[in-house]
Order: C-alpha cells, then sequence, then structure tokens
C-alpha cells in the first residue's frame, strides 16, 4: 500500500482512525458536518500535532521539512481566505511547485492578487497549489466548492487524471454524494470522530446521514417511512 | 528585490551615513584637527551607528511582526513592544538601581518580551486589525502608565528628566561602547530574523497550509517574538522608544519584493536604516535652536502616514 495511517487522534477531534490508500486510488471521503473528515486531513498532513503513525512510500511526510514535503504531500483547506494579498503566481510558486495547469486555465490570473479574484477564481489557483509540487498524496478538503458546475466537474477528472500519472493518490472530502459516487474508487465515511463505514453503496451511505434516493434525488428520510414509527 | 534597487538604497544609506558624519560641517572646519576628530569619532560616529542599527532592527523586526500576525498594521510600536522595553528599561534603571548598560538590555528585552507575549496572549495569532490594534493600544497605554509610576516611585529627583530620553527616543551623546552594545544584537537578530524570511513567506499561505508544507509555525512564532523582542529590546535600552519606522519600512519594503511579506525583512531594514538617518539629519537641520527628541520627528512623519494607512484600509474594505 502507498499510504498506510494508523491510530491517527487528534483529542476530542478525531480517534483512533486507521486507513490504507493504494498508488492510482482516488477515495473520498464523507460525513455529517463535523464528522472529523478535517481532522483526518490535518492528522495526516501534520497540521496541530496529531499522534498516531503514517507511512507514505515508507516515509513519515510529517517529518520532513519545506523543501521535501510538498513533493510527499499537499494540502488544500476547504477555507478560500488567503492572509496576504499576493499574486496568484507567486502563491503557487511558494507552494513549492512551478507548474501553471493549462486544465485550469489560470494563465488571465496568474498576474492578479488574490484578494481580487472571485472565490471561484480563488478556488481555482489554491488548487494549482496543491497540484503544482505533483505529490504523491494529493490531501483536499472540498476542492469542488465555490467552483461552476462544469469546473467541479472538470476539477473532479484532473483529479483523476493527475493520480493515474502512477505512484501518486488522492484522499478527497467532499459533501457532493453524488461526485463521490461517481469518481472515487472507494468512498470513506466518517461519524463521530471515526471511520464508519466504507464501499460505493450509495443507499447505504445515505442512510447515515439521514437521507434516501428517491426519483434520482436525494431526500431526508421520511419519518413515516420508518416502519418503526407507524403506530 | 532587484539588483538595481538593492544598489540604490544601498548607495543611499552610504549617503545618509556620510551625510549623518559631515553634517553640518561648519564646527569641524573652524576647530583644529584633533578637536573635530574626536568631534567625529566620539559624537559623531556613534549617532550615525545608532540611526543605521536601530533604523534597521526596527524595520526588520517590524516586517517579521507583520508577516507573524499576518497584518501590515502590527510593528514594534503600534504593539506595545518599544514601550514595554521602555518600562523595563526605567523599571532596571530607577527602581532596581542598576545602571549599566548590559542589566538595562536585559530589563528592556524583557520588558519587550512581556509586551509582546501578552499581545499574542490577547490578539491571538491571527490577529484582526481592530483587535491587534485595540491590544497594542491597551499595551502600550498600560506600559506608559507603569514607566510614569516607576518614574513617580523613583528615589531619584531628576528621574523624569534623565528618562524624557528613554520616553521620546534619543540618539545624542551616546558613546561608541553604546553604539556597540545595540548593533551587535540588532544585527546579530537582523541575520537570523532573515533566515526565517522563507518560513514567513509560506506562512502568507495560511497557517494550516504553512504546517502541510512542513513548516513549524509554533517555533517560527516564538522566533520571530523572541527575536523581535531581544533586537528592539537591546535598542531601546540605548536609544529609547522610536515608533513608526517598524510600521513604514516594511510597507515600502513589501513593494519591492512583490508583497512577500518574509522576503521584505532584508528591503525593509535597509529601508528603516534609511529612514531613521533621514529623521536624525531633519533634527540636526531643523533651525529651532535646540534639539528635537528624534521620536518626535519620526511620529510627526509617520502618524499622518499611519492614518492614510487606516484610511485606506478602510476605503479597501468597503470598496
Amino acid at each position: 500500500m502507498m499510504l498506510e495511517a494508523s491510530g491517527l487522534a487528534i483529542p476530542g477531534r478525531l480517534f483512533d482512525a486507521s486507513l490504507q490508500i493504494a498508488a492510482g486510488e482516488l477515495v473520498c471521503l464523507v460525513g455529517p458536518n463535523g464528522s472529523g473528515k478535517t481532522s483526518l486531513l490535518h492528522a495526516l498532513a501534520g497540521i496541530g500535532r496529531p499522534n498516531g503513525k503514517v507511512g507514505l512510500d515508507g516515509v513519515d511526510p510529517r517529518t520532513l521539512g519545506p523543501s521535501w514535503k510538498p513533493h510527499y504531500l499537499t494540502y488544500l483547506p476547504a477555507t478560500r481566505d488567503v492572509p496576504w494579498p499576493l499574486l496568484a503566481r507567486d502563491l503557487i510558486a511558494l507552494g513549492g511547485g512551478d507548474v501553471a495547469f493549462p486544465a485550469l486555465e489560470l494563465e488571465p490570473l496568474l498576474d492578479r492578487r488574490m484578494d481580487r479574484l472571485s472565490t471561484g477564481e480563488r478556488s481555482r489557483v489554491l488548487i494549482a497549489r496543491a497540484l503544482a509540487p505533483r505529490p504523491k498524496l494529493l490531501l483536499l478538503d472540498e476542492p469542488t466548492a465555490n467552483l461552476d458546475p462544469l469546473w467541479q466537474i472538470r476539477l473532479m477528472e484532473l483529479v483523476r487524471e493527475e493520480i493515474a500519472a502512477g505512484g501518486r493518490a488522492a484522499l478527497v472530502a467532499i459533501h457532493d454524494l453524488d461526485a463521490a459516487l461517481r469518481y472515487a474508487d472507494r468512498v470513506l465515511v466518517m461519524d463521530g470522530g471515526r471511520i464508519g463505514a466504507e464501499g460505493l453503496d450509495g443507499q447505504h451511505i445515505g442512510e447515515i446521514f439521514g437521507i434516501e434516493r428517491a426519483d434520482g434525488e436525494w431526500r431526508p428520510v421520511s419519518p413515516s417511512a420508518d416502519p418503526q414509527s407507524l403506530p | 528585490m532587484n539588483v538595481r534597487t538593492s544598489l540604490l538604497l544601498g548607495l543611499a544609506l552610504v549617503v545618509a551615513f556620510v551625510a549623518a558624519l559631515i553634517v553640518p560641517l561648519r564646527p569641524l572646519l573652524g576647530v583644529d584637527r584633533q578637536l573635530a576628530g574626536a568631534v567625529l569619532v566620539e559624537l559623531r560616529l556613534p549617532r550615525a551607528l545608532l540611526a543605521l542599527t536601530y533604523g534597521a532592527m526596527l524595520g526588520a523586526s517590524g516586517a517579521a511582526i507583520q508577516a507573524l500576525f499576518a497584518n501590515p498594521l502590527a510593528s514594534p510600536d503600534l504593539t506595545g513592544t518599544t514601550s514595554g522595553a521602555a518600562l523595563g528599561a526605567v523599571v532596571t534603571a530607577y527602581l532596581l538601581g542598576f545602571g549599566a548598560p548590559i542589566a538595562l538590555s536585559i530589563g528592556s528585552v524583557a520588558g519587550a518580551l512581556g509586551a509582546l507575549l501578552l499581545l499574542l496572549a490577547l490578539a491571538g495569532p491571527k490577529a484582526e486589525t481592530a483587535t491587534l490594534l485595540l491590544s497594542g493600544l491597551a499595551i502600550s497605554a498600560l506600559a506608559g502608565a507603569l514607566t510614569t509610576l516607576a518614574l513617580a516611585l523613583a528615589p531619584s529627583p531628576f528621574a523624569f528628566y534623565d528618562a524624557y530620553d528613554w520616553l521620546m527616543g534619543s540618539l545624542i551623546d551616546r558613546s561608541l561602547d553604546q553604539a556597540a552594545f545595540a548593533a551587535l544584537p540588532a544585527f546579530l537578530t537582523i541575520a537570523l530574523l532573515l533566515r526565517l524570511g522563507p518560513a514567513l513567506d509560506r506562512l502568507a499561505l495560511g497557517e494550516e497550509v504553512a504546517q502541510s508544507l512542513g513548516d513549524n509555525v509554533v517555533r517560527l512564532r516564538l522566533m520571530v517574538i523572541c527575536l523581535s523582542a531581544f533586537g528592539v529590546g537591546a535598542c531601546v535600552a540605548i536609544c529609547g522608544a522610536i515608533g513608526f519606522i517598524g510600521l513604514i519600512a516594511p510597507i515600502f519594503a513589501r513593494r519591492l519584493t512583490g508583497g512577500h511579506p518574509g522576503r521584505a525583512i532584508l528591503p525593509a531594514a535597509l529601508i528603516g536604516a534609511l529612514l531613521l538617518s533621514l529623521a536624525d539629519l531633519t533634527v540636526r537641520l531643523a533651525p529651532l535652536g535646540r534639539t528635537l527628541p528624534i521620536g518626535v520627528v519620526t511620529a510627526l512623519i509617520g502618524a499622518p502616514f499611519f492614518l492614510w494607512l487606516v484610511a485606506h484600509m478602510r476605503w479597501r474594505l468597503s470598496a
């Protein structure tokens, strides 16, 4: 396995999580708000002081310094705020990569300041920052948030293409269940700070959220459909 | 910062330094060579060195503190660091009765460190402008009040008069030894801060991203705070509190580094040195018949700039 992590814990937020990801795999992470998706990504990326073991091709990426770590893993946070009004070009370079992705159509944005871009444009630049060092493991928190429908599709296909290049994988926290089921090789469901279920069974995953698929749409599970609630 | 800009800045610094030695020229010409030499070496050289050192220190630590708090309004004076250092020096000198330069330096570094740690505790690591300024204001006011209290309680009846220099800042009548006491810690600090530049640039991507890139943000924060307190404290112990250079120099410096906050440390040091040297030149040439405290000059120029900056930020936020 390319990524082997065990006993990952952040007090109060993440409890004894273990997971393995094979090279070439796109794993989606779903779960209700506050279920620990971001905490799991933090624990893998070495943000805060996470407990537990992480091995990425045999190396613990959390011990690496800035000249090596971005080639092992990169992390895209869910926030699209950048503390300093850097130029988009400089932001991508500071992330340790020098590739401007043609697929993200950044050329018109590169010489503009981050605080003068729209939220969607800023998202694309921040995604490029995470992709540019071409890391072995991409940790993306809500990468499709703030993107228009076309860019949501293009981004998920881009992530698939990127990791198909060999020796690379992605773990993507995402709220859109349909996107998760469509693009992922595997879906992990988080609940209460633990990795609960895993698989690609949409009906089962929906139950965890209290939703079900009816007439091609996700709807809240209606109480009347539950036999036990009948008088 | 490109080569041409660096050369221009360096040249301007050399000119300012030479000007600090020879301006005004008349007192040097009318006297015998020995006296002129003494004036140059004993009076003007320490003053010119202190202007360069203290200005560079304020610029560099201003740039580092602004990068750390991700806020262009953070600076040694607005965060209360210099007032804390002045309090430390006054307490050491007048209440504890230690007047030696090393004791003053220790007291002043402790004061600066206390002020910065208090600021970090009050405002938090990613300080909103309002929280940062209010916390800094509160710390400055507290340090100012405590300084006055310390002077009022001091056994020496001349304490208030003596302390005037520390409170408004002064480069005058310092010896070469004293200049060295400020210069050595300051240049060591600047050299160490320069090494943190790349990490401070990555911090501009956000704290979580910086950590995910392999930076130890907790250690970085601690180092910037300790180094700033050390360097600024050492300068305040000799020259007193001088405001606004640490605010203005980094803002100009970032225009030379494409907005990179960490890379701005070196140009901010050069610009800070230049600004304080020019302020000192203004003090000498002001036709008032008496010497102005240099802190008054930097405040008279710096305060309107600060007001403009605040107004500019407000317009940008409302736009």
